[in-house]
């Protein structure tokens, strides 16, 4: 059984928003210098999501693949490390801020050209531009069909199983492969690699596609990333005065917010 | 790039729940009114499933047309592969400029699905519409709600899913629209439904409440909510989370307020022992005021509330419980 993860680096997420600056003339985000790249937190799920599948059926090759700048090495390098078995980078400047639609389409490609995939799972959005739509875009790309949202994914034979989260609760659905699984943070946290992984990983292949080798054009990328424009990219500004309340002690401020709750007509 | 005029300025996709269209399908109606009256063209919305009552209740809540995909049978709750060929087929059909779709569990899944099917983009978690010179521009949030990214599209049409609290609902009789029946496209779905777990909630759901008392990682272990759960008695409101509580067990996931969670646009949010990060704010943002209790008076939160407390949220907040029971009995007395 064949695995694809897709995967993405992002600006550390856990870093303070002061870490980065938005550049509303050139409507991009600068990360500042120092600020770690990371895998999106939701496709380390993914990840994870893809080794506990390897575990429960004792067999899976694994291939951790990305569509980014040459420095998301060091994420793929990451995915190596958690227990991939090889990692594909499709490089290309003409693919930078390509945009959703031009990376769903190059994920697929790369996917297409790759020997029999079963099963492709990726966050349920990336941890930088939130946007959830990259890992349904690869299966319509595909003709597979896609489940959303999962916080539990396994393997039968030929059958893939996933619970996907509701509003209240989940629901189990289940597909044939080959299929696309998008994984939500429910599923419980990505495992850190051991020393042991890290070490195996500096010897397991990763291997560097240009947008030429998969068979893309700049043509076909600049359209696709033409059907959306960025207009404008700022930080909301708020116009907000927080009343604090002070009081003796807890119990006078308790009492006195109650007293300011029921002045505003907020109960 | 010179968009093509169309009869329909907006198709909003339903949802219902218990039989009853969603409050938020309702907003989107009424963004949807809004865009048609800046573009020229009809509203639309689409029901699939067999609920002649729901149809009815979007005609009068601002839907020119109502197209029923009636599909005979079908679960009236969302399923990706039976619902997208009917929003397909619909969209082909009436060529409407913008398709608005609820940023939910289902949205998430049909917007993005729906838009390469179409050939065209889409915006998702989408916080603000507006029509500027006859371009239809969506601003979203991202980079864990701290960014609003404002887009335009080239292709038709454009996709979108819309957050909770950002359109306002029409009165029911803003107009009577016709019921249109659609066939139900022939495909065979590829994913099936196994079955359906709900988690309990502790009262009024969290989209409902008009009061809501929600715990952070600040409240250190699943006993903080006990805490809560009895101001939420007295409040008649319902209890929520941010994302570290339902990550860690010490509520249900069902509780989740936030990027990756629900929206929520209550009268009042009482946010207790939550820092105030730019992923839960994208959750509860647009509620009308914030009351925070954190004992760190640095937390962004504060930033955010119109009322606050630097505080233990042990002491103060079985504190405020007694305050408003004894205020509720005066209000008797």
């Amino acid at each position: 059984m064949h695995i694809v993860v897709c995967v993405k680096q992002v600006p550390d997420p856990e870093a303070a928003f002061s870490m980065l600056k938005v550049d509303e003339q050139a409507r991009k985000v600068v990360p500042a210098a120092g600020l770690q790249l990371v895998m999106s937190p939701f496709d380390e799920q993914a990840m994870e999501a893809a080794l506990r599948v390897r575990e429960a059926r004792g067999e899976a090759k694994i291939t951790a693949l990305s569509v980014g700048p040459d420095i998301a090495r060091t994420v793929l390098k990451h995915a190596l490390a958690m227990g991939a078995d090889e990692a594909v980078l499709v490089s290309d400047g003409a693919l930078a801020d390509a945009g959703s639609e031009a990376t769903a389409y190059a994920l697929a490609r790369a996917i297409r050209r790759m020997d029999a995939v079963d099963l492709v799972l990726t966050g349920r959005q990336a941890a930088d531009w939130d946007a959830g739509v990259v890992g349904c875009g690869v299966a319509e790309l595909l003709g597979m069909p896609v489940i959303t949202f999962a916080c539990k994914v396994e393997v039968d034979e030929r059958i893939v199983r996933v619970n996907r989260v509701l509003a209240d609760g989940f629901e189990t659905i289940e597909a044939d492969l080959p299929a696309v699984v998008t994984v939500s943070n429910e599923i419980g946290a990505a495992r850190t690699p051991s020393l042991r992984e890290t070490m195996r990983a500096a010897r397991k292949p990763l291997i560097v596609r240009s947008a030429f080798d998969i068979g893309i054009t700049p043509d076909e990328i600049v359209r696709l990333a033409a059907r959306r424009v960025r207009e404008r990219l700022y930080v909301p500004v708020k116009h907000n005065h927080c009343e604090l309340i002070a009081g003796a002690d807890e119990a006078a401020q308790g009492a006195a917010l109650a007293q300011r709750l029921r002045e505003a007509r907020l109960i | 790039m010179a968009q093509p005029t169309s009869q329909t300025a907006a198709l909003v996709v339903a949802e219902t729940r218990d039989g009853a269209i969603t409050p938020l399908t309702l907003e989107l109606l009424g963004i949807a009114r809004i865009l048609a009256l800046e573009l020229g063209g009809a509203v639309a919305a689409m029901l699939v499933g067999d609920n002649s009552n729901a149809a009815e209740a979007l005609a009068a809540h601002g839907a020119d047309r109502v197209y029923l995909c009636a599909m005979p049978g079908a679960a009236p709750e969302y399923e990706g592969e039976r619902w997208l060929p009917c929003v397909e087929h619909a969209v082909r059909e009436i060529k409407p400029r913008t398709v608005l779709v609820g940023h939910t569990p289902a949205g998430g899944d049909l917007a993005p699905r729906l838009a390469f099917r179409l050939d065209s983009a889409v915006a998702t978690g989408c916080v603000g519409v507006a029509v500027e010179s006859g371009t239809v521009r969506f601003t979203r949030a991202c980079y864990g709600g701290n960014v609003r990214e404002t887009v335009s599209f080239t292709t038709l049409p454009a996709v979108a899913t819309i957050k909770a609290g950002v359109g306002a609902p029409l009165a029911r009789g803003a107009s009577s629209g016709e019921i249109v029946p659609m066939a139900v496209p022939d495909v065979k779905p590829r994913t099936r439904v196994i079955s359906r777990t709900r988690e309990a909630e502790s009262g009024k759901r969290l989209e409902d409440a008009r009061i809501i008392v929600a715990g952070g990682r600040g409240l250190e272990g699943a006993e903080g909510f006990r805490v809560l759960e009895d101001l939420a008695a007295i409040l008649g409101a319902t209890v929520g989370a941010s994302r570290v509580p339902c990550d860690l067990g010490w509520c249900p996931h069902s509780w989740q307020i936030g990027l990756t969670g629900k929206t929520v646009t209550p009268d009042l949010y009482f946010a207790i022992g939550i820092s105030g990060a730019g992923h839960h704010l994208a959750g509860c943002g647009n509620a009308k005021a914030i009351v925070a209790i954190n004992t760190d008076p640095d937390a962004a939160i504060f930033r955010e509330a119109q009322f606050g407390i630097v505080a233990d949220y042990r002491k103060v907040v079985p504190a405020l419980a007694q305050a408003l029971h004894k205020l509720k009995e005066e209000d008797r007395a």
